[in-house]
C-alpha cells in the first residue's frame, strides 16, 4: 500500500469521470444515482484515509507515504503527507461525505452538482499532499474551477458577482505566487518541496529604486506567497471576497468554503512561508501579528452589524483565521499548535454552523435573521444543536474551539503581549455576536406566522450533525489527539525557523 | 539530381503531383461538384502522408547539395502542419458547402500553402526559405480572398497581400545583406562564416529577416494584419491561418536561427526576446476590448506567439522543444475552438459576436463544457494541457538564466486569462436571452469533443509528444 496518498486522491476523480460518462437522465432516479455514488466515493475515500491516520509516525518528522514518479515536462509527481499536512487530509475526508450528505435537497442539475464537489476533493487533497511545487501549483489553481462553477451556477441570487469577485481575488493572489515559484526554482534549481525546505533563499538585505528591502529575497518571495496565502484564508483587508462568496454559494459550497478551502492559505504559511523564508517571516511577523489582531476585532464588530446568518456567519470565520495567522507567526511551540488546532477545529464548527444555517435555509428559504425568532418553540432538536455549535464558536471551555484559540492566545502572548491583549477582547466580541445571533434566531416568542408550521430537523439532518458534535466534543476534551500527531513537526519547524533567523539584541522570543 | 533526393522530397512531390492533378480534375471534371470529393481526398493523403513521414525515415538527410534538409526536426513540424490541415479542412467541408463556398480550388490552394510550408521547415538555404515562404503566402493570399462577393473578404486578402508583400521585401533584404557578408545563401556557409567578429551587415541581415518571419507568425510589433484579416476571411480560412502557418512560420525561425545563426545567439535572443514580451502583453490586453470572437482569437494567436517565441529565446534545444510541445498544444487548442466557432450561428447565418453565446450552457451542456476546459486551456489555468505548455516554455526561459522574461510570461498570462474568462461568463452566467445555435457536422462535434478530451487527458503523458519533441529539437540545436 505505498500509494494510498495517491488513491484517496483520485477515488473522487474516478468516482466523478464515472458519473459524467456513465449516469444518463435527469430523472429522480437518475438524481439518487449520482447522489449515492458520490457519497459512496467520499465515503470510501474517508476509510481509506483511515489507513493513513493508522500508519503514521508521529514521532517521524519528515515526508510519509511520499510517492515519487517521473512526470512529463521534467516535472515530478510526488506526493507525501508528515505532521502538518496529515491532519488536513483528514479534515478534508471527513468532512466531505457530510457535505454530501447535506446536499441531499438539491435538485437543479444534480449530477454537475456532486461531479463539481468530487473534483474539488481530488483537487483539496492534491494540495495537502503534493510535495512538488509545480504539483501544488496545479492543485492549488484548479480548485478555482470547480469552486467558480459551484458559486456561479447553484449559488443564490447575487452569484455572478460573487463567483467573480472569488475568481479574481483568488486569482490575482496565485499569479504572485507563481511568479515567486519561478523566481525559487531558479534561485534553487528544483522545484522539491522537501528540498527546497532546507535550502537557504538568499537573504542579504539589498535596495532596489532607493528602497531597502530587509531580508531580501526571502522578503520579495515572502510577500509574494504572503499575496496569494492571505487572500486564500482570508486576512483584513483583503476578506471582503469571503462573505460574498459565502452568501451566495448554496449550503455545502459554504461548508466546502470555510471548513476546507480556508484552510489551505493556514497551510501554506506553514508549508512555505514559515520554513522557506524564514529570514522573511521574521522581518514581517510584527506587520502580519498585527493585521490578525485588526482582523480579530474588526471583523468581529462587523459580525455584529449583519442581517444576514451566513455573512455574521463569514465574519466570524474571518475572525477565527485571524487567531490562525497570530498563532503561526508567533512562531512558537504554541502559537503554531494551536493554529493548526484552531484550523481543523474551525473545520467543524464553521462546517456545521452553515449546516445549520442551511436547515432553515431550506425550510423558509431565507437567511434575514429578522425573519426569525422563538425556533425553539417548534425546533427543540435544532435549538440544541445550534446552541452547541454556537458555543463552541464562542470557544467554550470543553469544545474544540476553546483549545485552539487558548493555544494561539498563550503563544502570542509570549512574543507580543499587546497584540495578545487586543485579540484577546475578540473572544468578548465573539460571544456577543454568536450569543445575539442565537437569541434572535432561536430565543424569545414564536411570533411570526410564517414560522408556525416549520418543522424540526430529520432524522438525515440529525446523523448530519452526529459526527460534527462528537469530534468538536472529542477535541475539546482530549486535544492531544491532534497535538500528539503535529508536535513533533512542529517542534521541528519551530527550531529549523529559530535556527535560521538572524540573532537581534533584544530577541526573546520564549521557546517551548 | 539524384534518385536519393528525389527520394528525400518525396512528400512534397507527391503533394505537387497531387495538387496538379487535382487541379485538372476539378478544370475539366465538374468544377465545384468534385470540391466535397476532392477536400476528403486531400485530408486523406495528408493523413497518409503524416504517417508516411511520422513512421518513415530517421536520421538526416541532405538533398540537393544542402538547399533541402530532411530531419527529426522538419518531420515533427510536417506531420503537425499536414494534419492540422487535414482537420481543418474536414471541418471547413459542411460550413463551406452550406453556405456555397466550397470550390475546388479550395482543397488545390491549401495544398499548395502546405507544400510551401512543408519546404519552409525542411530549408537549408535562403533559396529554398524563400521560394517555401512565398508558394505558402501567394496560395493563403488567394483563399484569403475565396468570398469574392464579400468585401471584407476581399478587403482581409488584399491587406494580407500588402503586409505581406512588405514583409517579403524584408526578407529579401535582409537575405541580401547576409549574401553580402557571409558570401552564400546556405545555413551551413553562413554558419561556418561565423566566428570571431561579427560583421554589423550579417547582425542587421538577420534582424530584417527576423522581422519579416515575425509578419508571418503575427508577433507584435508586425501583427497589425492579424485581427483584419481574420475577421473579414471566411470562418474556416480564419482556422486555417491560425494553425498550419503559424507551426511553419515558427519553425522556420527555429531552423534559421540555430541553423545558420547558432552562432551568435547572442544577438537574436534579445531580439526575440522583446518580440515574445510585447507580443504576449498586446495579445493579452488588446483582446479584452474584442465582441468579435474572430478577432478575439486573432488577438490569442498574437499572445500565443508570444509565448513560443520565450521558447526560441531562450537559445537551447529545451527551448526549442518547449516551443515544438507548445506550438502542438496550440494547434489542438485551435482546432478545436475553430471547431466551435464554424459551428455559431442563428437562422442558419453564421455568427461572431461573443455576445450571442449568452447562456449557452442551458441550451448545449455537452458543448458548453468542451468550450469551458478549451478557454481554460488557452487561458492556461492548471490542470489542462495548456497550463503545461505555458509552464515549460517559461522553465525553458528561467533555465537559459532569462528570468525576467519568464517574469513576464506569467503576468501576461493572467491578464490574459480574462478575456477566455469571460467567454465562460457568457456561456455559464450570461444574460437571460436566445443563445446562437451551434450547428454541427458530426465531424467538427468530434473534433471539439475529442481536443477537449485531449486536453485534460493529455496531462498523463503528453500522448508520448515528449522525447519526440526532444529528439526533434536535439537535431536542430547541436
Amino acid at each position: 500500500m505505498d500509494n494510498l496518498l495517491s488513491i484517496i486522491t483520485f477515488i473522487p476523480a474516478v468516482a466523478a469521470v464515472i458519473m459524467a460518462l456513465f449516469l444518463r437522465g435527469d430523472d429522480v432516479a437518475a438524481q439518487n444515482n449520482a447522489k449515492w455514488l458520490a457519497l459512496l466515493a467520499t465515503s470510501a475515500t474517508f476509510l481509506v484515509s483511515l489507513f493513513i491516520l493508522a500508519g503514521f509516525d508521529p514521532g517521524n518528522t519528515s515526508m510519509q507515504f511520499v510517492e515519487e514518479y517521473d512526470w512529463i515536462l521534467g516535472l515530478k509527481y510526488k506526493m507525501g503527507v508528515d505532521g502538518i499536512s496529515v491532519l488536513f487530509v483528514m479534515l478534508t475526508t471527513f468532512l466531505m461525505p457530510i457535505t454530501i450528505a447535506s446536499c441531499w435537497t438539491v435538485e437543479t442539475r444534480v449530477k454537475e452538482y456532486m461531479i463539481a464537489f468530487l473534483m474539488l476533493e481530488t483537487l483539496m487533497l492534491g494540495v495537502f499532499c503534493a510535495l512538488d511545487l509545480v504539483l501544488f501549483y496545479l492543485f492549488f489553481e484548479a480548485g478555482l474551477i470547480p469552486m467558480f462553477l459551484i458559486i456561479g451556477i447553484w449559488g443564490g441570487k447575487e452569484r455572478i458577482y460573487a463567483a467573480f469577485k472569488f475568481f479574481l481575488y483568488t486569482f490575482l493572489g496565485s499569479v504572485l505566487m507563481l511568479v515567486a515559484m519561478i523566481a525559487m526554482y531558479w534561485d534553487a534549481g528544483t522545484t522539491d518541496i522537501p528540498t527546497l525546505l532546507t535550502h537557504d533563499f538568499a537573504s542579504e538585505t539589498f535596495s532596489v529604486l532607493g528602497i531597502t528591502v530587509v531580508g531580501g529575497l526571502q522578503t520579495m518571495l515572502f510577500l509574494a506567497f504572503f499575496a496569494s496565502f492571505a487572500v486564500k484564508m482570508p486576512m483584513w483587508p483583503v476578506h471582503t471576497w469571503l462573505p460574498d462568496a459565502h452568501v451566495q454559494a448554496p449550503t455545502a459550497g459554504s461548508v466546502v468554503l470555510a471548513a476546507i478551502l480556508l484552510k489551505m492559505g493556514g497551510y501554506g504559511f506553514l508549508r512555505f512561508s514559515l520554513p522557506m523564508f524564514p529570514v522573511g517571516s521574521d522581518v514581517l511577523a510584527p506587520v502580519v501579528l498585527w493585521m490578525s489582531a485588526i482582523a480579530i476585532v474588526y471583523t468581529s464588530l462587523v459580525a455584529l452589524a449583519q442581517q444576514d446568518m451566513k455573512k455574521l456567519i463569514a465574519y466570524s470565520s474571518v475572525a477565527h483565521m485571524g487567531y490562525v495567522t497570530m498563532g503561526i507567526f508567533a512562531a512558537n511551540q504554541q502559537g503554531i499548535d494551536g493554529a493548526i488546532f484552531q484550523m481543523i477545529s474551525h473545520g467543524f464548527i464553521s462546517g456545521a454552523l452553515f449546516l445549520c444555517v442551511g436547515v432553515i435555509y431550506d425550510r423558509m428559504h431565507t437567511r434575514d435573521i429578522d425573519a426569525y425568532g422563538g425556533l425553539v418553540n417548534r425546533m427543540p432538536a435544532y435549538a440544541m444543536i445550534f446552541m452547541f455549535f454556537t458555543m463552541a464558536n464562542v470557544g467554550l471551555p470543553g469544545t474544540s474551539g476553546f483549545v485552539g484559540e487558548f493555544l494561539v492566545l498563550v503563544g502570542v502572548f509570549q512574543v507580543n503581549t499587546w497584540v495578545a491583549a487586543v485579540a484577546t477582547s475578540g473572544v468578548i466580541l465573539s460571544a456577543a455576536y454568536a450569543l445575539w445571533l442565537y437569541r434572535r434566531v432561536v430565543m424569545g416568542e414564536l411570533i411570526k406566522e410564517a414560522l408556525k408550521s416549520i418543522t424540526d430537523m430529520t432524522r438525515r439532518e440529525k446523523a448530519i450533525f452526529a459526527p460534527l458534535v462528537f469530534m468538536t466534543l472529542l477535541l475539546g476534551v482530549y486535544p492531544s489527539l491532534v497535538t500528539d500527531i503535529i508536535g513533533p513537526s512542529v517542534t521541528a519547524l519551530v527550531t529549523d525557523y529559530q535556527a535560521a533567523i538572524p540573532v537581534l539584541g533584544d530577541t526573546q522570543l520564549a521557546q517551548q | 539530381m539524384t534518385a536519393a533526393d528525389f527520394n528525400t522530397i518525396l512528400p512534397e512531390f507527391i503533394l505537387a503531383t497531387f495538387a496538379l492533378g487535382a487541379l485538372m480534375f476539378g478544370a475539366y471534371g465538374g468544377k465545384d461538384k468534385t470540391a466535397a470529393t476532392l477536400v476528403w481526398a486531400t485530408s486523406g493523403l495528408f493523413f497518409a502522408l503524416a504517417l508516411y513521414i511520422g513512421f518513415g525515415a530517421a536520421g538526416e538527410r541532405m538533398a540537393f547539395g544542402g538547399l533541402f534538409t530532411d530531419d527529426p526536426f522538419a518531420r515533427f513540424a510536417k506531420v503537425i502542419i499536414l494534419v492540422s490541415a487535414a482537420c481543418v479542412m474536414l471541418m471547413a467541408q459542411d460550413y463551406m458547402q452550406r453556405r456555397d463556398l466550397l470550390r475546388f480550388e479550395f482543397p488545390i490552394l491549401v495544398t499548395l500553402a502546405v507544400i510551401g510550408m512543408m519546404v519552409m521547415v525542411s530549408a537549408g538555404d535562403l533559396m529554398t526559405l524563400y521560394m517555401g515562404l512565398e508558394l505558402q503566402s501567394l496560395s493563403l493570399y488567394v483563399v484569403a480572398a475565396m468570398r469574392r462577393d464579400s468585401t471584407k473578404s476581399s478587403e482581409a486578402g488584399l491587406k494580407y497581400f500588402l503586409l505581406g508583400a512588405l514583409s517579403s521585401g524584408m526578407f529579401l533584404y535582409g537575405a541580401s545583406l547576409a549574401y553580402g557578408y557571409a558570401g552564400t545563401t546556405q545555413f551551413a556557409g553562413i554558419l561556418s562564416t561565423l566566428g570571431g567578429d561579427t560583421p554589423v551587415g550579417l547582425t542587421i541581415g538577420l534582424v530584417f529577416m527576423l522581422a519579416a518571419l515575425s509578419f508571418k507568425v503575427s508577433a507584435a510589433p508586425f501583427h497589425m494584419w492579424t485581427p483584419d484579416v481574420y475577421e473579414g476571411s471566411p470562418t474556416p480560412i480564419t482556422a486555417f491561418f491560425a494553425t498550419a502557418p503559424k507551426v511553419a512560420a515558427m519553425a522556420l525561425i527555429a531552423r534559421l536561427v540555430h541553423d545558420a545563426f547558432g552562432g551568435i545567439p547572442a544577438e537574436w535572443t534579445q531580439v526575440l526576446a522583446a518580440l515574445a514580451v510585447v507580443s504576449m502583453f498586446l495579445g493579452a490586453i488588446a483582446a479584452i476590448g474584442q465582441r468579435d470572437i474572430k478577432r478575439l482569437m486573432a488577438y490569442s494567436s498574437i499572445a500565443h506567439m508570444g509565448y513560443a517565441l520565450v521558447g526560441l529565446a531562450s537559445g537551447t534545444a529545451q527551448g526549442v522543444q518547449a516551443m515544438l510541445i507548445y506550438m502542438a498544444i496550440y494547434v489542438t487548442m485551435n482546432v478545436g475552438t475553430f471547431a466551435f466557432i464554424l459551428s455559431m450561428e442563428r437562422d442558419g447565418r453564421p455568427i461572431t459576436d461573443i455576445q450571442s453565446l449568452n447562456m449557452f450552457s442551458k441550451k448545449e451542456p455537452l458543448k458548453a463544457l468542451a468550450l469551458l476546459v478549451l478557454m481554460f486551456s488557452l487561458a492556461g489555468v492548471p490542470p489542462m494541457l495548456g497550463f503545461f505548455g505555458k509552464f515549460y516554455v517559461l522553465k525553458a526561459a528561467v533555465d537559459a538564466g532569462m528570468v525576467w522574461l519568464a517574469i513576464a510570461g506569467a503576468v501576461a498570462s493572467v491578464i490574459g486569462a480574462f478575456y477566455y474568462l469571460r467567454i465562460v461568463f457568457f456561456i455559464y452566467f450570461g444574460k437571460e436571452g436566445e443563445p446562437a445555435d451551434s450547428n454541427m457536422a458530426p465531424v467538427q462535434w468530434v473534433m471539439m469533443i475529442g481536443v477537449a478530451v485531449i486536453m485534460v487527458l493529455g496531462i498523463v503523458n503528453l500522448f508520448g509528444l515528449e522525447p519526440v519533441a526532444a529528439l526533434a529539437a536535439e537535431a536542430l540545436v547541436r
